[in-house]
């Protein structure tokens, strides 16, 4: 049955099935449950096949969008996942956590008039059903070239660039800081929008491709750049992140049961405290918890203060609702769970008891303003507004600036005035020869997709620098 | 890798273990740490200080207490197992240099930690006072070891079952009350300890050097759990310390965020000892 581009058009988006809040509260298992083959066929159909795709260019990756979804439509799902991976290592994160309706799903034909393609979850399924499969192609490497090369941090950057050298033949060893792999993947971004089974088969992926991983590597402290040199890596890049969490410099910020989001998503995701005490970790079991910001980061600590039982969970957000940096779909999944946003507030103090426990957030409300430097309005207090709300534990998600190990250990490593590397936006080169460098600790807090961008630039440019030694 | 190859009881509640870790052994400096990971899964991620090390073995010394499960696990592994994540040096090196006339106070188990940089103040041509304490004899460690790093050894204990009765700052205090001339203070133990030293020392003005042993979680900075008011400003203890001017360090502070745990790490603890069997718990 073919069917005509008005025909398809007019075929209603197929949103995927998700648990229900009330159920979801309770436990952390992923929230949408994906789509059936069905399903997944009945969205792709829905896709006109444009001849100058509009969604490619919206994709920093550039997936060939139409022709993986046609591969669907026409149930070729093997071929439509080897479109993917062509240019996507990681689709079945990027599925899930990539702000597609910013990216390729905002730029569809279809959202003209209708709603756009469901691009982020077929890229989803498709990468769900070869990890069901359980026979995930390993793709051809090239004839080893014998150059060592060291990646260091493993979060989506880095092993987008290990993965791209070592089908181009070269060894590459991941010195990663922490027990496990995948860097926010597995220490920040919760189970219930990101299961750990998924970045435990890549990582399986990735071994199976030949990439040597050593866990538990602090470098900066184990080995110094130039140490590593020494040990015959030629070629170094640096993925480590931005792992450097800001606080608000507001009296009672040290008081107890007060979090910066690394540590409470921390605690929950990697050290599995939601399990306690099955699990070693311990995190405080609150009431009424109050997160502050209005990221994902932000939407993520809420919504995990929720599932481990808080009855009373508050964003506090100085602007207002339209300017949160978060995902509209996450907001919408944090409403739907009874977070409570409140919007054009600034905490002020934290107010704790004689035990040193957070017993209260005071705030100031606010107001918008003339636009600033952002194009955003400026929330301004509004003076004498001050109020307090009851909360035993407060969780701070401002954001975080880069992990400054490296740069600190690394004298001839330049970096800008908010202590992130600098590096060539075409090569990823940094100021130190032979050192690449890429995703948030270049680019700040940023993108899965923008990270794995930036890797698979560098690898292109090491690759180059391999073979030439020319810097 | 990480396999223990001697363990000693040094007293009913302190083991001293000596494991392979060649990497760390040859970069390690005096007042740097580890976080060990004693299982597989489950486990958490604790800190402690390197008491020791042998760049040309491969090995390093950890002395604890055990205070909790995971100390207990590890007190319950045996030569030949190994630990299942360790990660370091971290946190920053001592700074050593030749001040003249040290006193390095240890208290208990604050013992291990110090040893190494007495070991190193005298490497670099220092006069090294070491002070000693314990609440009773059987709980003073490393008594050999700090002999071998100082010029002079005091020891005091709590009940005067051993050495001089009292505690380490009267030893301290009648250091500096005999008009010996004292440059710096470096001092290891319990808050309370560390903050009393500062107590004694502040009023002579003199430098003192004290290593704080916060709750972490990752040790890379990367979570500021083990954050500490140092000078007014917030200070990460794991990549901004451990050490610190005892004399701008918020010790009351620190003390409440040491304690936000203690009820859940009782019942973690609790829970392990009632299944008796070990580190090898099998039971869940
Ligand atoms: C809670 C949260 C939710 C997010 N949600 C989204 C989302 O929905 N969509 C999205 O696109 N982005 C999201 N992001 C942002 C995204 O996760 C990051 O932009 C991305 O992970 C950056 O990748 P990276 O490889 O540069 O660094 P990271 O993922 O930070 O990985 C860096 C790795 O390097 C290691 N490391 C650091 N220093 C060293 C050292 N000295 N030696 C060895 N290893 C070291 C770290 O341990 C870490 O594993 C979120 C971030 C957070 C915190
Ligand atoms: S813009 Fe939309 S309709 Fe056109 S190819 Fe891309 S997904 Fe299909
Ligand atoms: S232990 Fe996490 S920042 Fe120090």
């Amino acid at each position: 049955m073919t069917l005509t581009p008005a025909e398809r058009m007019k075929i209603p988006r197929k949103n995927m099935k998700e648990q229900p809040p009330e159920i979801r509260v309770k436990n952390f298992k992923e929230v949408p449950y994906g789509y059936t083959e069905d399903e997944a066929v009945e969205e792709a159909t829905r896709c006109i096949g444009c001849k100058v795709p509009q969604c490619v260019s919206g994709c920093p990756v550039e997936i060939d969008i139409p022709k993986f979804i046609q591969q669907i439509a026409d149930r070729d799902f093997d071929a439509a996942i080897e479109t993917v991976k062509k240019t996507n290592l990681l689709p079945a994160v990027c599925g899930r956590v990539c702000p597609q309706e910013t990216q390729c799903e905002i730029k569809c034909i279809l959202g003209k008039k209708h709603t756009p393609v469901a691009i982020g979850n077929l890229e989803r399924f498709i990468a769900d059903y070869e990890r069901k499969k359980k026979e995930i192609a390993i793709p051809k490497i090239k004839a080893k070239t014998g150059h060592k090369v060291a990646v260091v941090g493993a979060g989506p950057a880095g092993l987008t660039v290990a993965g791209d050298l070592t089908k181009m033949g070269h060894s590459v060893t991941v010195f990663e800081a922490l027990h496990r792999l995948g860097g926010v993947l597995m220490y920040g971004i919760p189970e219930f929008r990101l299961p750990k089974e998924i970045l435990e088969s890549e990582a399986t992926f990735l071994e199976k491709l030949g990439v040597e991983f050593k866990v538990n590597s602090v470098i900066g402290m184990q080995y110094s750049l130039d140490e590593l040199f020494e040990e015959g890596y030629e070629t170094i890049f640096l993925g480590t992140g931005a792992g450097l969490p800001y606080f608000m410099n507001i009296p009672g910020e040290n008081l107890n049961g007060v979090y910066s989001a690394n540590e409470y998503l921390t605690r929950s995701n990697l050290m599995g405290a939601y399990d306690f005490p099955n699990n070693d970790t311990p995190i405080a079991s609150s009431k009424n918890v109050a997160v502050v910001g209005g990221g994902n980061v932000a939407m993520d600590s809420a919504r995990t203060a929720k599932r481990l039982g808080a009855e009373n969970v508050y964003i506090v957000y100085r602007r207002s609702e339209e300017e949160m940096p978060a995902r509209k779909a996450e907001i919408h999944h944090a409403k739907e769970e009874g977070i409570q946003f409140n919007i054009l507030m600034n905490p002020t103090r934290l107010i704790g008891d004689d035990s040193s426990w957070v017993t209260k957030m005071e705030c100031l409300k606010m107001e918008l303003g003339e636009p600033d430097n952002s194009g955003r309005r400026r929330p301004v207090p509004i003076k004498g507004s001050e109020f307090q709300i009851d909360v035993d534990c407060a969780v701070i998600a401002i954001g975080n600036g880069p992990n400054p190990l490296v740069p600190h250990n690394t004298p001839d490593l330049e970096t800008n005035k908010w202590g992130n590397i600098t590096a060539d936006s075409e090569t990823q080169k940094t100021s130190k020869e032979g050192v690449f460098a890429g995703g948030d600790i270049v680019l700040g807090a940023a993108t899965v997709i923008l990270a794995m961008g930036e890797g698979r630039r560098a690898a292109r440019a090491m690759d180059e620098y391999l073979k030439t030694k020319k810097w | 890798m990480n396999k223990i190859l001697t363990r000693n009881q040094l007293s009913e509640n302190v083991v001293k273990l000596t494991i392979e870790a060649p990497v760390i052994a040859k970069k390690r400096k005096a007042g740097q740490f580890i976080i060990l990971r004693t299982h597989k899964k489950r486990s958490e991620r604790i800190p402690l200080t390197i008491a020791d090390a042998d760049a040309l073995k491969g090995t390093i010394t950890l002395v604890f207490q055990v205070v909790g499960k995971s100390t207990a696990e590890l007190a319950a592994f045996q030569v030949g197992d190994s630990i299942n994540d360790l990660v370091g040096p971290l946190g920053k090196a001592t700074h050593i240099e030749n001040f003249g006339n040290v006193v390095c106070i240890g208290g208990g188990i604050g013992i291990a930690p110090m040893h190494p940089i007495a070991q190193a103040l005298k490497g670099a041509g220092n006069n090294v006072t070491s002070i000693l304490g314990a609440r009773t004899k059987g709980l003073l460690v490393m008594e050999e070891e700090v002999n071998k790093a100082s010029d002079k050894v005091i020891i005091v204990t709590d009940d005067g079952s051993y050495g001089e009765q009292g505690f380490v700052t009267n030893a301290l205090e009648k250091i500096i009350n005999d008009g010996q001339k004292v440059d710096v203070v470096v001092a290891i133990g319990p808050a309370i300890m560390m903050k009393m030293v500062c107590k004694v020392t502040e009023p002579h003005k003199i430098k003192t050097v004290v290593s704080l042993n916060t709750i972490m979680v990752d040790g890379t900075g990367m979570c500021g759990c083990c954050r500490v008011s140092v000078d007014g400003t917030t200070q990460f203890v794991c990549v901004d310390g451990p050490e610190f001017d005892g004399h701008k360090v918020d010790f009351d502070g620190m003390m409440k965020r040491q304690s936000t745990y203690v009820d859940l790490e009782k019942q973690s603890y609790d829970i392990y000892k009632s299944h008796g069997c070990g580190n090898r718990c099998t039971c869940k």
